[in-house]
């Protein structure tokens, strides 16, 4: 193994090989364009989508290209993708509840089963690594992040689960550690930037 | 008349002769008529990709919200073979499927899953 990713460095470097695309999955609300911006800022000072506690505010793949990442002492060059929050069902009564107009609020529930699928569309073709955000107070268990993992997994794309939101009181990685034993856990807070060297250093690891 | 709710339980057997495609829309349409759907053997990964696809086409603000899908975990019998090439199985197990506003899941263990279902409204 040792041998072959030193085989692939080798001609990755002498033929210039393509720049890994990582995507950002996670539920809705999760903080994916929270990480993202901060990644992209981190790279370029620059944002890449707005943010709200209004479930579904990306409802569009927004795509970064040639961010260098940068640990300790190596770079690495990526192209992010923040996809839109994956579940099984979107009801535009639960916008109602943010104060919008019913209008509103069927508009975002059409355009956000758009974005939904466009995310698994993204994944099936167009994703070489995966960053799965998720939010720490919440439970890892859910349905959709299993069925998720195990999609990333039969692919067999390179995955870092990210346990977002430590900075909160009842915030607990160790549940989403437990959950996930298989794939390599970093706890950050996108929105404090907490533990990102952590972050920058396992992408260089895991997505070179 | 009986009030309640239809709950379509699937053999493997049965399952193991259909396409994927073949697959989602039996689900898809049972779920639509407001049917459980119990699979004996569930969907692998890639299928459940179609399906939660296939969903999304088919939500109708005000008419269809989505599914509620639920699995046990993954059983962990592994074989010497897989143990020791560190390979792990993706066979699915029973798979609990019904519209969201129909089918709540109440908790979840490694060998039991708890789930509440209501008639359409």
């Amino acid at each position: 193994m040792a041998k072959f990713k030193l085989f692939r460095s080798f001609f990755g470097k002498l033929f210039g090989k393509k720049r890994s695309r990582v995507g950002i999955y996670g539920p809705p609300n999760a903080g994916k364009t929270t990480l993202a911006n901060r990644i992209v800022r981190d790279a370029t000072g620059e944002a890449i989508g707005p943010v709200s506690e209004i479930p579904h505010e990306t409802r569009r793949a927004r795509r970064k290209e040639g961010l260098e990442v940068s640990s300790g002492g190596s770079k690495m060059m990526i192209d992010i993708v923040d996809t839109p929050g994956v579940t099984t069902k979107i009801d535009y009564h639960e916008f109602l509840e943010y104060g919008m107009d019913q209008d509103e609020a069927v508009a975002r529930a059409r355009e956000a089963t758009e974005g939904v699928a466009e995310a698994m569309h993204w994944l099936r073709e167009d994703i070489d690594g995966v960053i799965y955000v998720l939010d720490s107070t919440q439970d890892p268990f859910m349905h959709v992040n299993i069925m998720m993992v195990g999609i990333i997994e039969s692919r067999k794309l390179p995955v870092i689960i990210v346990a977002n939101k430590i900075d909160l009181p009842d915030a607990s990685p160790q549940r989403i550690k437990s959950a996930f034993p298989q794939h390599p856990v970093v706890e950050i807070s996108g929105l404090e930037g907490n533990n990102m060297d952590a972050l920058y250093a396992k992408m260089e690891e895991v997505f070179r | 008349m009986i009030q309640g709710v239809q709950i379509d339980m699937i053999s493997a057997e049965r399952v193991s002769k259909m396409t994927s495609y073949e697959k989602i829309r039996l689900i898809l349409d049972d779920v639509h008529q407001g049917c459980v759907v119990v699979l004996e053997k569930g969907l692998t990964p890639e299928e459940q990709g179609k399906l939660l696809e296939a969903t999304m086409m088919e939500i109708t603000p005000g008419a269809f919200s989505g599914i509620e899908i639920e699995t046990y975990p993954a059983s962990d019998n592994r074989g010497v073979f897989t143990k020791l090439f560190g390979k792990k199985s993706q066979a699915p197990r029973l798979m609990v499927i019904g519209p969201v506003d129909q089918l709540k899941m109440l908790s979840k263990e490694k060998d039991r899953l708890i789930a509440w279902a209501s008639a359409a409204q």
